[in-house]
């Protein structure tokens, strides 16, 4: 099937007795956004970090990532494939907002010329044009998110997670940047989970969704 | 599989580690002990005996040496302890830690030798001290016959190792400061009535000083086993013993070796009954902080010490700055007579010679630096990413290993570790000399590291990962790049300290290796003001160099990245 699976998913805090929730079970289906909704603390991030592969040694988990059927629980983070957009944008400090971008590109798409092509139609549709030797440092909080998520998008992800990506933005700028992120991952057909604790977020998204 | 190869990659420094650092201070260590008993057979000594250790209490001075050391050990390091922290209290609320950070770095840099040479240049009875009050104000129109360096007290070896280690100690307890919330600490100090000095002393202090303790061993260590600084300042005759044993082991008559690997091993107890010595004091003046804590009385007095200490700190940071001031200036001057100020006419004659031997010693200095700083690097990096891969913290056995060749003195296994290097034959190059040497370079580039490599935002490797790069793409496209201002940082650390080290170049390269630092300690003992000041003028600047590069480069990298330029933005 195409769709991101968890099986069984469990994790304890290294040494503590109990799980952070319940072992969990989910489907999330391609062109899907499911959100999973939790107050703060619960595990919602951790949850995010186990299905990219990026737990800390501090955890146990036991339970299976399943990819378009294929399960990636061994995998590192770096072969599974799964994006992550996160609460800060965590751009590249050191490359310009146009190398960050380049950074993330698909490999598949070779050619200096197409590269660089690539990431400046990216940055215009995300309302960046000219943006490319921009310094990430010097971006609007809008901008920041904006180009985050095209990073995201053109590493070319078989599933996304978002991890409370709207939480820091002032609220005029929340749903603004919500509706661009929904707006271009609507059209890439993938699975998309998010975990976030506020209600809007999951209203805007318009799919299914469970608490934590 | 990640995880895995980190395990890989951190078992291979491991093991590097282990053969190229902990085996050769084993061995040194073990070499020594046995000579120390009568065992060489190089110079066909063997067996076991008392005799070395009843020739070495037959040596002239040498009671008087083991005093001289512990006394000038000891007081160096708790004088320069206690004026840096009285001076960060006082220093802390006014200027960022930013900026102290940048005036105090530099002095880091200066070699131990450098200063002491400039300082006697300062404070002996022909130097800049004694021409500024003459002959107005003390009526000498000569140099007054006085040993005020080398004094038989060893008060200039103890002022040179203060004006050196109080830079050094006041960087560590800023460092230690940022992590602790001192402004909420001293808020709640304050409502409840305490003068501010006083919530320093009581409150934040015990913290600094927990955190800072290791830093504070190396120190003491060190102050008692050093030698370029107590041959230019400390007392000749007898000297400390770490000389004296330097003299016997360097001595044309072989039979002076046992009784020096003797001294060597006295040399070792000397430095672990410093330390448990200095933590019973640390014992006592807990419990008598403590006890005196509980009266709860309110004391302006502390302001007062605080006040005074950063007076001190600042008096000897000037004449740090008058000594190396003076190094560049008697490296030109032609004819300077007492009581002048200034010499009378200058010369660039020492500068224009570089083949007299200044040339082959920057040479020398130059490459030993590079190769033992690039050593040190590529290790310490290596370390940190398999800690990172394997997912593993730094275990305290480890944290140990690093400081080891920072804690055992240096005269108690080089002597040995020369023998075993012998045995290889391995000694006397250039290459003996890097590897002896990168043994305390690798220490300080680690501890250099990796505090701003944990301190690296792990979002923007999930993030990197999230994207697909692997651990390789991960380190040489995100992690080096990132952290470039502190790994040049730390490899400046790491060619100030190669380019500061006297006693490993100089037994490791047999004599065969000059560097500026040896040949400035040796010059210093001659009468040629003018080509010892070019020596140790340069001694000074090749580290200055490598400060400077650290700093700029950086911020012409990421002049266009206002997060890493090092602005605050």
């Amino acid at each position: 099937m195409s769709g991101l699976e968890l099986g069984q998913v469990s994790i304890r805090r290294a040494g503590a007795a109990s799980p952070l929730f319940p072992a969990l079970s989910l489907e999330v289906h391609a062109g899907e956004i499911l959100t999973i909704m939790g107050p703060s603390g619960i595990g919602k991030s951790t949850l995010i970090d186990f299905i990219g592969g990026h737990l800390d040694a501090g955890f146990d988990a036991s339970g299976k990532v399943i990819l378009n059927g294929v399960d990636v629980t061994g995998r590192p983070a770096e072969a599974r494939g799964i994006g992550i957009l996160f609460q800060d944008a965590v751009l590249f400090p050191h490359l310009s907002v146009g190398d960050n971008l380049a950074f993330a590109l698909d490999r598949r798409i070779a050619g200096r010329f197409e590269r660089r092509k690539a990431v400046e139609d990216a940055l215009a549709s995300a309302g960046l044009r000219g943006f490319y030797e921009r310094d990430p440092a010097t971006l609007s909080g809008g901008q920041r998110a904006r180009a985050a998520l095209m990073r995201t998008l053109l590493a070319a992800p078989r599933a996304l997670l978002l991890d409370e990506p709207f939480a820091k933005l002032d609220p005029e700028l929340r749903q603004e940047i919500r509706s661009f992120v929904f707006e271009h991952v609507r059209i890439r057909d993938i699975p998309v989970l998010m975990v976030t604790h506020d209600p809007s977020d999951a209203e805007a998204a318009g799919g299914r969704s469970l608490a934590l | 599989m990640t995880r895995a190869g980190g395990r890989w990659l951190r078992g291979l420094v491991l093991a590097v580690v282990m053969l190229g650092l902990v085996l050769p201070i084993a061995a040194g260590l073990w070499e020594t002990l046995a000579a120390a008993f009568g065992h060489l057979p190089a110079i066909g000594e063997t067996g076991a005996s008392l005799d070395p250790w009843r020739r070495l209490l037959d040596l002239p001075g040498v009671v008087t040496s083991v005093k001289l050391t512990l006394w000038t050990g000891l007081a160096s390091t708790a004088i320069a302890l206690l004026l840096a922290l009285g001076a960060a209290g006082w220093a802390h609320r006014r200027f960022g830690p930013r900026a102290l950070g940048r005036v105090l770095t530099p002095f880091l840099a200066v070699p131990h030798a450098a200063l002491a040479i400039g300082l006697a240049f300062v404070i002996m009875p022909s130097g800049w001290i004694a021409r500024a009050i003459s002959p107005w104000a003390t009526g000498w129109d000569l140099p007054p016959d006085l040993a005020i360096v080398n004094d038989p007290a060893g008060l200039a070896l103890i002022l040179g190792l203060v004006i050196k280690e109080l830079p050094f100690f006041l960087l560590v307890t800023l460092a230690a400061l940022a992590q602790i919330p001192v402004g909420s600490q001293m808020r709640a100090g304050r409502a409840i009535g305490y003068p501010p000095a006083q919530v320093w002393a009581f409150v934040i202090v015990p913290q600094v000083y927990a955190q800072i303790r290791l830093p504070v061993y190396v120190v003491l260590s060190f102050a008692l086993s050093v030698v370029d600084m107590a041959i230019i300042l400390g007392p000749s005759n007898p000297p400390v013993l770490a000389v004296a044993m330097t003299r016997w082991f360097l001595a044309p008559d072989s039979g002076l070796i046992l009784p020096a690997s003797a001294a060597a091993m006295t040399q070792a107890l000397i430095v672990v009954g410093a330390i448990a010595l200095w933590r019973g004091a640390e014992a006592l003046i807990a419990v008598a902080g403590r006890a005196i804590l509980r009266q709860g009385r309110r004391r302006h007095a502390w302001a007062g010490a605080a006040r005074a200490s950063a007076g001190i700190a600042a008096t000897l940071f000037v004449l740090g700055l008058l000594s190396l001031a003076a190094l560049t200036v008697w490296s030109i001057a032609w004819r300077w007579s007492f009581p002048d100020m200034w010499p009378e006419t200058l010369s660039l004659h020492s500068w224009a010679r570089p083949g007299a031997g200044w040339g082959l010693a920057v040479l020398n200095t130059a490459v030993i630096g590079f190769a033992t700083t690039a050593l040190a690097l590529v290790l310490a990096v290596a370390w940190l990413e398999g800690e990172d891969r394997g997912g593993l913290a730094r275990a305290r056995w480890a944290e140990a290993l690093v400081y080891l060749p920072l804690i055992v003195p240096q005269v108690a296994f080089l002597f040995g570790l020369q023998v075993v290097f012998l045995r290889l034959g391995v000694s006397g190059g250039i290459g003996a000399v890097i590897w002896a040497q990168a043994l305390f370079v690798f220490p300080y580039v680690m501890i250099a590291l990796s505090d701003p490599w944990r301190a690296l935002d792990r979002r923007l490797l999930r993030a990197a990962a999230a994207l697909g790069a692997g651990p390789a793409r991960r380190l040489f496209a995100v992690k080096l790049p990132i952290l470039l201002r502190p790994l040049l940082t730390a490899a400046a650390i790491g060619f100030a300290v190669s380019v500061a080290q006297y006693l490993p170049t100089l037994f490791m390269g047999a004599g065969r290796v000059p560097t500026l630092t040896t040949e400035a300690v040796t010059l210093s003992s001659g009468s040629d003001r003018r080509v010892t000041g070019t020596y140790a003028t340069l001694q000074s600047a090749l580290p200055f160099l490598a400060y400077a590069a650290a700093f700029f480069i950086p911020a012409w990298v990421f002049r266009h990245r206002r997060a890493l330029s090092g602005e605050p933005g």
